[in-house]
């Protein structure tokens, strides 16, 4: 399914493509570029030859309209460096990034000022909240830059705070709030400039993990209703599952893989990928189409069971409804359906093997 | 060969710069001379022209009101102290001579120390001419004063705005630097202008620093005044001047407590000022 989803991206669709970008740091960054695209450098080998550190390397992926992207990767690995690219705080050593069709290495201070205060906003791990100012002053603080009349600008970001739950807390001070207040004021920011675009750096990798993942559920429910788009970094995999629509996995500066976190859990691109999802529970990431088997194998191997009379499921429905429907019944299968049609059957070793995560058996066409 | 001649003598040196200076810009020093010496002088007669009580109601008055009632008492006390002491007069123009020097010393310190935070290359030329100016033991940078401007209240002036201006200088790099990169990251993310980020984001977060640095701007500034007594500064300086060559151990202690009464005066009043502008919790 997630195959075919890929396949009709439509380019009005992408807000944010990211293409071929290199950020490499250092006083010989051009040459050490200029290496890397010749020679083929490593990171450590550009460190060595250039004393340059490479940041990110040939990174390309589109964010597309109304889609959470999560990039997750290990500390060091380049995300923040990523994320910055993308709003330009960081100049790229090489590539192109293009948000809404316009490319932001050509924008004018004026225009690119422009950009960041109607297009991208971005969210802070540190929050960066200004000590001497209040809640709602904080929150307004974008407009406030770009000159909005004070009751106009007030009137915005009382209304951000009330959607992020902040409404009875406006006249407050920063280091009066707890972190995850804090740092609902910070997304509060982003949202009063009403941002077709929101980066968001590791927000809530300071939190402890309760409050993460209230806020994990509210962050996604809030850019889904507001119909956002969003880059969230995060170095947290369950963080990544838990929110993102897509997910980047990187490592020293590469993506190494892009795609749902069915696609990375149950096909990682490599064994980087896939040591870091093996403790991954699948039981809600696998969905029904990537464990069943062929209508013709399952009446090869059971004779005497039609089809039509199992229970059913979508495609779409994952492991642990499909554990549930297989305890409803003594049969040990569930018939997959769509449209009307049974397209596959998964029996409770399909089940296992999704669970176990193990190599699925040759996948049928769907 | 004779080892004293190897005997380095920087002054060899500077007195002829100085000499030639002299000769060269007479026309522009004397033009400097006119203007600070016009600007001390009004500055003065403003703060002595109303009979001291007058005065002092005023200043603890408009203390209390603007910045807090504390304040507003040390006002009256430090103020009331120095007129109790017999010396209004030589309290209001060292009051006068600092707060003129303190506000040229900042105007020059606080862009040469932003520019230096943001680039390391100004930072690293202005680092050894700041080593050496704040090692130099105060009456040296008086005798170019004199040599320029003669003796009198100019000489005093000048050689004050340039002893505060390394400590002013060097803190407000230090308070830069300080500033969180995130913070103004911040600001460049959200589409502020550099100079809404200076303003709303670098200042007042470097604040507490910049403070510091006016303080001891406003310190050693008073501490120069009082030495520029011996050249004819006026003021305190020269009460106390005079109670060391006379040897007068009250007039000396009493002239002492009025420059503390003043130092304390200044202090509070503009750390008060500038944290009234910084609300915040408590
Ligand atoms: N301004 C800079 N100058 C030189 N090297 C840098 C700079 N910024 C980042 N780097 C290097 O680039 C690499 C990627 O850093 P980056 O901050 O993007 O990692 P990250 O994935 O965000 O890590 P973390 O999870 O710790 O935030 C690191 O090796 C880092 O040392
Ligand atoms: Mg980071």
């Amino acid at each position: 399914m997630g195959n075919v989803m890929e396949n009709k991206i439509n380019d009005a669709d992408v807000l944010l493509d990211c293409r071929n970008v290199w950020k490499i740091f250092g006083s010989r960054a051009p040459a050490a570029v200029k290496a890397v695209i010749e020679r083929g450098l490593s990171k450590k080998q550009v460190l060595q030859e250039f004393d340059c550190v490479v940041g990110v390397a040939d990174a390309s992926l589109q964010l597309r309209r109304g889609e959470i992207f999560c990039v997750m990767g290990l500390s060091g690995s380049g995300k923040s460096t990523l994320v910055r690219l993308f709003n330009r705080l960081i100049e790229p050593s090489l590539g192109t990034v293009t948000v809404k069709g316009r490319e932001m290495s050509a924008l004018k201070p004026a225009e690119l000022r422009e950009m960041r205060a109607n297009t991208i906003g971005m969210v802070f791990q540190s929050v960066a909240l200004l000590p001497n100012r209040t809640v709602l002053e904080n929150a307004a603080f974008g407009l406030e830059a770009r000159g909005v009349a004070k009751e106009k600008r007030n009137l915005i970001a009382t209304a951000a705070l009330e959607k992020v739950g902040l409404a009875d807390w406006t006249s407050r001070y920063p280091s009066e709030l707890s972190g995850g207040m804090q740092q609902r004021v910070g997304l509060a920011r982003a949202l009063a400039s009403d941002p077709e675009i929101i980066l968001m750096d590791e927000p809530f990798s300071a939190l402890d993990p309760l409050i993460r993942k209230q806020l994990q559920d509210e962050f996604r429910q809030l850019t889904k209703s507001l119909g956002k788009s969003s880059v969230f970094i995060t170095h947290d995999l369950d963080e990544a599952i838990r929110i993102g629509d897509r997910i980047a996995i990187m490592k020293d500066g590469l993506i190494v893989q892009v795609g749902t976190a069915e696609e990375i859990v149950t096909k990682p691109a490599d064994d980087y990928v896939a040591d870091f999802v093996a403790g991954i529970s699948r039981i809600h990431l696998v969905k029904a189409h990537s464990v069943m088997k062929s209508v013709a194998e399952f009446r090869a191997s059971h004779p005497n069971i039609d089809v039509h009379s199992l229970l059913k499921a979508t495609p779409d429905a994952d492991i642990g409804q499909l554990i549930d429907l297989t305890m409803q019944t003594d049969r040990d299968a569930v018939a997959v359906v769509n449209n009307g049609q049974v397209v596959g059957v998964v029996t409770t070793r399909g089940l296992l093997r999704g669970v176990a995560g193990n190599p699925v058996e040759p996948r049928v066409a769907a | 060969m004779n080892l004293d001649q190897l005997q380095f003598s920087p002054g060899a040196y500077v007195s002829p710069v100085v000499g030639w200076l002299n000769s060269n810009f007479h026309p522009f020093f004397a033009a400097v001379a006119k203007g600070v010496e016009a600007a001390l002088v009004g500055f003065e007669t403003a703060l002595l022209f109303l009979p001291p009580y007058v005065v002092i109601a005023i200043a603890a008055v408009a203390a209390a009101y603007f910045i807090s009632v504390r304040i507003g008492i040390v006002v009256l006390l430090s103020l009331a102290f120095c007129l109790l002491a017999g010396f209004w007069t030589a309290s209001m123009q060292t009051v006068a001579l600092v707060v003129a020097a303190v506000l040229v010393s900042v105007l020059v310190a606080f862009p040469l120390g932003v520019l230096a935070s943001r680039r390391p290359r100004v930072e690293a030329i202005l680092r050894p001419i700041l080593d050496v100016m704040q090692t130099v033991p105060p009456w040296v940078y008086l005798i170019p004063a004199v040599m320029i401007f003669s003796l009198g209240v100019v000489p005093a002036a000048i050689a004050t705005i340039v002893y505060g201006i390394p400590p002013m200088l060097r803190l407000t790099t230090l308070a830069f630097n300080q500033v969180p990169k995130s913070m103004v990251e911040m600001g460049q993310a959200i589409g502020a202008s550099s100079r809404s980020i200076l303003f709303k984001v670098e200042i007042p977060s470097a604040m507490p620093t910049l403070i510091v640095g006016l303080n001891q701007c406003i310190l050693l500034s008073l501490a120069m005044v009082v030495l520029a007594g011996l050249v004819g500064g006026g003021g305190l300086g020269l009460e106390v001047t005079r109670g060391l060559t006379r040897m007068e151990m009250g007039l000396g202690l009493r002239a002492g407590l009025s420059i503390v009464a003043i130092a304390i005066l200044l202090d509070r009043v503009s750390k008060g000022a500038l944290q009234a502008r910084r609300r915040g919790p408590g």
